[in-house]
């Protein structure tokens, strides 16, 4: 027995044991989000449950579990959808109560802009109210307009977002100047004026966009007949016709194109429904930004910290207790961090600027509220022990021998921690990177108070000058999460929305990470160091 | 210390052209004195060696000639040394001119994380030289005094550390070469390599001595004897005997120096 223990075998039991927990942990978590993620754009067969009580209910089956408390006695969660027609999305159906089960083949699933899925019979189609086409007509009829319908869709969304979005941005400008003037004591003269003959130029051109839409709206007349369950109908204009599918005739290669379109749509497209329907296309793009801009601030502050601590400072108690100070910083809750921001970036940094450059806009905050700057920078600081100790741990693995080479050779330490530590070192910056941006791309709280925002009307970046908008309010994955999850007026129905988002934010670090671990490896390449 | 030797007094008749001069040197580390009243001169292109039992002040001896000691904290140096008859110590002089005419191999090869190329290309890149031509003579013309062109030449552009021990000393050598010091210091340059290519590099000095004032320090009294014109033992931060190599290993005039070359302590 004690031989057996002398030996160490049990050790390396343990110590394998443990590593075999981490990875099932990990495994089954990754597991769980890809499971209940993966299906979500899958187009799900729909049955028609026919009630022992002569009830009908049609849509899919969204769960299947045990009743509680009854051991042999199973029920489903049927997705009826038809929010609008039933009130609510989901219906619990026992098993035992269920007398025919059906497939109907002319089921269809009609994803709209407004009220979720729509399931049900396409009877008619309509124009200006006169039915056009009925029964099995309707369908193809209707096929045929939705390429137009969704060609004036998108045109009506090009003038509201492009156009008077533009007239806008022009509006709000000259607005500010005739207050900056105002603030100056210039309520009068040839500047005010032409400014108030912009003003009057830009509103005509506002009133005839309207008119175009006014038009085009008018164009919107065609309508469908959807009949659902228990007789109820709903008469959908083709203007709100995002999709039609008919799950139960689709072979296996129209639901994959199907499952494609979905997924390209979810990355795309802007949310709708707050946020429970639609893309997160604008979350996606917020992250990455913030993550990146966070990038640009941490990296050349935590390097230049580390440096300072490990080639320049003398080693002693106080250096040690900035290290300790720095490991710490680590472990102080990210919602402090977000306090902080507030306070110092937003109401301080951030208003004194408002005051200095955009007083004409003021009582309305510029930068003085939360933004993707402040938050970014709130982030950098909450990153950066990572950069630091990685970039000190580096520091600490290049051999004393190396400086002293380049010393011996008439470099003066400038030179020596330019051209010889610092290519050397630049594998465990990269690494220390990594860290930080993976922690950045995964934190929530403290951007809730310094600038993400459940729905931001425009991206950080767009057509106007100066195209990169660093203190307005933007979206983010993680804050998605919470918010499709915890916040959304339609649990049941967002629930797969909140594991595709996560896998999608689990994508995005693992992509950030590749990147900066291949470029991580080249260096290491080039340099072929082994101790760091 | 009964007996101290004047070593200069003994030296007289072989000094040649001194290139080194070293008058009453003493340092100390913090409280502790590490070299006590060392005086010596270093002929031009010759090798000399200091041998001497471990902590002995000989690699403290060969650091205050580049003046690498002023990286240590609380040192502190008494006495004056003149390289080519300039006072190395002079507050006026700039430590990096210093180190460019002193150059340094150190008892663990140590080159950097770059290419071969690099390697040698660092010093005089350090000096200014910019144009590739230049850069692509120098290299080669280092590499070839340093006796490894034919094992490199076709891998310049790949990295140093693949290079084997021996390979990575006399890399370490030609990068000292290449910004043509006056004086080449070695710190023990073969305590980490096999008997082959300790044999590589001796047979190297012997071959550098034509250009280069070369000091070594080692622990290996046959390596002294082997490559050494002049050798100086030390003892406890004392320059105990200075003399020509072949009568200090022959006829020691110190009986410590007697006692450490035939064995009995060291």
């Amino acid at each position: 027995m004690r031989g057996i223990w002398r030996s160490g075998e049990p050790f390396i039991w343990l110590t394998g044991g443990a590593l075999a927990l981490a990875l099932l942990m990990v495994g089954g978590l990754i597991a769980i989000i890809v499971v209940n993620a993966i299906g979500f754009f899958w187009p799900a067969d729909v049955l028609r449950y026919t009630l022992a009580d002569g009830a009908v209910l049609t849509g899919s089956v969204a769960e299947r579990e045990r009743i509680p408390g009854r051991t042999d006695a199973w029920r489903v969660k049927i997705q009826v959808a038809n929010r609008d027609l039933y009130g609510a999305d989901f219906v619990w159906v026992d098993e035992a109560a269920v007398a025919r089960r059906e497939r109907p083949a002319d089921a269809a699933v009609i994803e709209r802009t407004e009220w979720g899925l729509l399931i049900g019979r396409i009877a008619a189609l309509k124009e200006d109210g006169a039915v056009v086409a009925s029964g099995p007509d309707a369908w193809p009829e209707v096929e045929r307009r939705l390429p137009a319908a969704a060609a004036l869709r998108a045109e009506i969304r090009a003038i509201e977002k492009g156009d008077i979005g533009a007239i806008n941005h022009e509006q709000e400008r000259i607005r500010l100047r005739l207050r900056g003037l105002e603030a100056h004591g210039v309520t009068a003269g040839p500047e005010v004026e032409a400014l108030r003959a912009e003003t009057a130029r830009l509103q005509a051109a506002y009133a005839a966009q309207e008119s175009r839409l006014a038009a085009l709206r008018g164009r919107q007349t065609t309508t469908m007949v959807v009949v659902a369950d228990g007789g109820k109908q709903k008469e959908l204009p083709l203007a709100q016709v995002l999709d039609v599918t008919f799950p139960n005739t689709m072979g296996p290669a129209a639901k994959v194109g199907h499952y494609v379109a979905g997924v390209w749509r979810f990355v795309s497209e802007d949310p709708r429904e707050s946020n429970t329907e639609g893309g997160v296309f604008p979350a996606i793009f917020g992250t990455v930004m913030m993550v990146m801009i966070m990038s640009i601030v941490v990296t050349p502050l935590g390097v230049l910290a580390a440096f300072y601590l490990r080639e320049y400072a003398r080693q002693g108690a106080f250096v040690s207790a900035v290290r300790i100070a720095v490991n710490n910083l680590a472990g102080v809750p990210s919602i402090v961090f977000g306090v902080f921001g507030v306070g110092f970036f937003i109401y301080g940094v951030g208003g004194m600027i408002d005051r200095l450059f955009y007083a004409e806009a003021l009582p309305t905050p510029t930068f003085g509220t939360g933004g993707i700057l402040w938050a970014s920078l709130t982030l950098a600081l909450l990153t950066i022990p990572v950069v630091i100790v990685a970039t000190e741990e580096g520091l600490a693995a290049i051999p004393g021998g190396t400086r002293e080479a380049s010393l011996a050779l008439g470099a003066t330490k400038l030179e020596t921690t330019l051209k010889v530590v610092l290519p050397a070192v630049m594998p465990s910056i990269l690494t220390g990177l990594i860290l930080a941006m993976a922690r950045a791309a995964g934190e929530v709280a403290p951007l809730m108070i310094t600038g993400v925002v459940k729905l931001a009307p425009t991206l950080p970046v767009d057509g106007f000058w100066p195209f990169v908008h660093l203190e307005r309010k933007f979206m983010h994955l993680g804050f998605h999460i919470y918010d499709v999850g915890f916040q959304s007026p339609n649990v049941d129905a967002a629930r797969p929305m909140v594991f595709t988002t996560t896998l999608l934010l689990l994508a995005i670090v693992v992509l950030l990470n590749l990147f900066a671990i291949a470029t991580r490896n080249r260096l290491r390449r080039r340099y072929a160091t082994s101790a760091v | 210390m009964a007996v101290t030797l004047n070593p200069q007094a003994t030296t007289a008749s072989i000094m040649e052209m001194p290139m080194v001069e070293i008058e009453r040197l003493s340092l100390w580390y913090g409280a502790k004195q590490a070299l006590k009243d060392v005086g010596m001169s270093v002929a031009k292109q010759r090798v000399t060696a200091f041998i001497g039992p471990s902590g002995c002040g000989k690699s403290t001896l060969l650091r205050c000639l580049n003046r690498m000691n002023d990286l240590v904290d609380g040192v502190r140096i008494e006495g004056t040394i003149r390289i080519g008859g300039t006072d190395i110590y002079d507050r006026a002089l700039d430590v990096t001119e210093l180190r460019k005419r002193v150059g340094m191999v150190f008892q663990k090869s140590n080159p950097f994380p770059k290419s071969v190329f690099e390697n040698v290309a660092y010093g005089p890149r350090v000096l200014g030289v910019r144009g590739r031509g230049d850069l692509d003579g120098i290299v080669e013309r280092s590499l070839r005094a340093a006796a490894l062109w034919d094992e490199v030449a076709d891998r310049l552009h790949d990295s140093a550390l693949g290079l084997s021990g021996g390979q990575q000393q006399r890399l370490c050598i030609a990068r000292a070469i290449a910004v043509e010091p006056d004086v080449l210091l070695m710190d023990e340059p073969c305590s980490a390599l096999d008997p082959i290519a300790t044999a590589k590099i001796e047979e190297l000095m012997l071959e550098l001595k034509n250009s280069y004032t070369i000091v070594i320090v080692t622990h290996n009294m046959q390596q002294a004897a082997r490559v050494s014109d002049y050798t100086g033992f030390m003892l406890l931060g004392e320059l105990v005997e200075f003399g020509v190599t072949r009568e200090l290993f022959t006829n020691p005039r110190d009986t410590r120096t007697e006692d450490y070359i035939t064995g009995r302590f060291g």
